[in-house]
């Protein structure tokens, strides 16, 4: 017993040094020499999930998008989308809890091009490159059926209210800035934004902060009533996608033989995706107007991207102070700093005892992350003003088309439309021709009636 | 269908520019596969861990985690541990006695295991599933006994966050991503 009392005494002698910080580099108790031949349990090290299991996450997705490629263009199967996205939501979704993502991936990308000490792990490069392969040839496939995020909004999906265009026009350059600023922020080493703000991975692992929870239960009501609203306002790897899909090989098509311009497709897209038929004017003439406002804006292009990037660099300075260094070397240079008060160590205390035991290293690490944001506000800015103008462009460009069709990049495949065609209704079976002439009939007099009343 | 409508010639402007673009897009894509996959000095996957020598103990391991209980752990290192019987790790400043009783403990959680040995030798083992990483044991090992208990990620726990939200606030910057072939940062010697 005389040892527990030197033990004690020995911890009132050490109690002094409690808010000392001062660490003895020597062993202060030295081990025990064990009479009773006591053997020392060993240090369990439980194994990360192996990267055997990353090359199956990649093959499931290869193997899920070529599936949905096929039921999109070849089975024409929104039933088989569906048992697709079922299983997406599971598999990305709730077993591998949405990581890694091809949503997030732009970053790590981003993050090992600027950071050669950072391997970009080659699932990531896959989920990065793959989906977006895919979207030039078989449009956005991966939206339809893989993405766990789209999945889980499409199946929730019960009464779509059509969101008015010139919201919808103006809110679809949100992802393409969301993108640029997920790149500029993993590009300087500040964080992986895309992933903070994530709404749905929070859903995914059934748990997170108290405001993306909040984030997450506002998204997924939303989506309740409007279609997707996180892949068409927010989704960064969307507007890659939507990109490749401007230029895919295959297309939705929604008629298998002829379009009957019943208009029922259109109604049956809660994405507003449907165009409708645009026939070209037979007076050139009287595309002046639109063709002197189109050249306007062309030149207007050039201004938007100064302006924006002058805007951006703007931004640098509060921007940078997302990266926990830059933001560290401000606290730690502001003369209002809290003083470090013995006894009660927080967190910032403690972080201002590290940048003041390392200031020099800090604040060398701090100019630099800065300088980085210097030059990264003025790319940011600039492809926000591109953005902006390129949307301004395009909205004043016509593209001619006999039928209805879906947009291009806005089509997400879900594959309502097929079956809401009368045509493909006669194709499969569930309507004979003579239904569908009469139906078209019916549909074509009752237009013909309601432009009368107009 | 992939087929063009009859009433579309086989090959239009539009569609030479399509085909044009999406052939850029593929050599781009390539170009980019080959600069990401040359670029990198490093040549691993990584995981999140924590450096025992910079930990301050500032407790944002058991608040800051996306898992509830944080994936982070206390480890017990036996070899540097002294088994002590007043275990600074395990007992509260002037504890009213040394035994187990919940108002001597420092846990919070009550995860750390106090099993007697020999006399005056004691082993301490943590309950990882009650342990929720805050690291108090750690503190007072660290600052008065051998330090034989720190925090580490427990990887079986670890959902590897492309961004760990712990490394973000972390007031030592003691979180890094490390080699996945090399997990964990075992500390071997006693005040490293």
């Amino acid at each position: 017993m005389s040892l527990r009392r030197f033990g004690i005494a020995a911890f009132a002698l050490l109690a002094p040094l409690w808010n000392g910080g001062l660490a003895l580099a020597e062993q202060r108790f030295p081990p025990p020499e064990f009479e009773t031949g006591y053997k020392m349990p060993a240090i369990t090290t439980p194994a990360p999930r192996g990267l055997a299991m990353e090359y199956v996450d990649v093959a499931v997705l290869v193997t899920a998008l070529g599936v949905a490629a096929w039921l999109v263009h070849r089975k024409r199967s929104r039933r088989g989308l569906i048992v697709l996205s079922l299983f997406s939501l599971v598999y990305f979704g709730f077993y591998r809890k949405g990581c890694i993502c091809p949503i997030g991936a732009p970053q790590n990308v981003a993050y090992g091009l600027f950071n050669p000490d950072y391997a970009i792990p080659v699932t990531a490069l896959a989920f990065f490159l793959v989906p977006l392969l895919f979207s030039l040839f078989s449009g956005r496939t991966f939206c339809s059926g893989v993405c766990p995020h789209g999945a889980l909004q499409d199946l929730v999906l019960i009464k779509p209210v059509k969101v008015p265009l010139w919201l919808e026009q103006g809110l679809s350059i949100v992802p393409y800035i969301f993108l640029g600023a997920g790149v500029l922020f993993a590009a300087t080493g500040a964080g992986f934004v895309i992933c903070r703000f994530d709404p749905f991975i929070p859903l995914f692992r059934m748990t997170g902060s108290f405001f993306i929870l909040c984030l997450a239960g506002g998204f997924l009501l939303t989506s309740l009533f409007v279609g997707r609203p996180f892949c068409r306002f927010l989704c960064p790897y969307g507007a890659l996608l939507r990109l490749g899909s401007l230029v895919s090989k295959w297309r939705v098509r929604i008629t298998p033989d002829y379009c009957t311009q019943c208009r029922l497709c259109e109604q049956s897209c809660p994405f507003g995706a449907i165009r409708e038929p645009l026939v070209a004017t037979a007076n050139p003439a009287a595309l002046a107007p639109d063709r002197r406002r189109l050249g306007w804006l062309l030149l207007l292009l050039p201004v938007l991207i100064a302006v924006g990037a002058w805007g951006g660099s703007k931004l640098s300075v509060p921007a940078s102070r997302l990266h926990p260094t830059v933001a560290l070397a401000e606290k730690y240079l502001d003369p209002k700093k809290p003083a470090p008060t013995p006894g009660s160590a927080t967190p910032e205390t403690l972080a201002l005892t590290r940048a003041d035991e390392n200031a020099e290293a800090i604040l060398t690490t701090a100019a630099a992350v800065r300088r980085k944001f210097d030059v990264g506000g003025w790319w940011f800015g600039g492809w926000v003003g591109l953005v902006v103008g390129l949307r301004l462009v395009s909205l004043s460009t016509r593209t001619a088309r006999a039928d209805f069709e879906p947009d291009r990049g806005s089509c997400y495949a879900c594959g309502r439309c097929y079956l809401a065609c009368p045509n493909e209704r006669v194709r499969v079976g569930l309507l004979s021709p003579a239904e569908a002439a009469g139906l078209n009939a019916n549909r074509a007099a009752s237009r013909v009636a309601a432009s009368a009343r107009t | 269908m992939s087929t063009p409508a009859p009433n579309h010639p086989p090959v239009n402007r539009r569609q030479f520019f399509r085909d044009g673009a999406r052939l850029a897009a593929m050599t781009g894509l390539g170009a980019f596969l080959g600069v990401a996959a040359t670029r990198s000095r490093a040549s691993q996957n990584t995981v999140w861990q924590i450096d025992p020598s910079k930990c301050v103990y500032c407790g944002q391991c058991a608040t800051a985690c996306v898992l509830k209980p944080s994936a982070v752990k206390c480890v017990q290192s036996y070899e540097i541990c002294g088994y002590c019987d007043l275990c600074t790790g395990y007992f509260v400043p002037q504890p009213n006695s040394l035994d187990t009783g919940a108002e001597n403990q420092v846990c919070p959680t009550a995860a750390i295991e106090r099993k007697f040995i020999e006399d005056p030798y004691f082993e301490y083992n943590i309950d990882e599933n009650r342990c929720i990483g805050c690291a108090k044991c750690v503190e007072g090992c660290t600052r008065f006994g051998n330090g034989s208990f720190y925090l580490q990620v427990r990887h079986d726990r670890c959902l590897n966050c492309n961004e760990c939200s712990i490394a973000r606030v972390c007031a030592g910057d003691a979180f890094h991503r490390v080699p996945a072939s090399e997990p964990y940062v075992i500390k071997t010697t006693a005040h490293e």
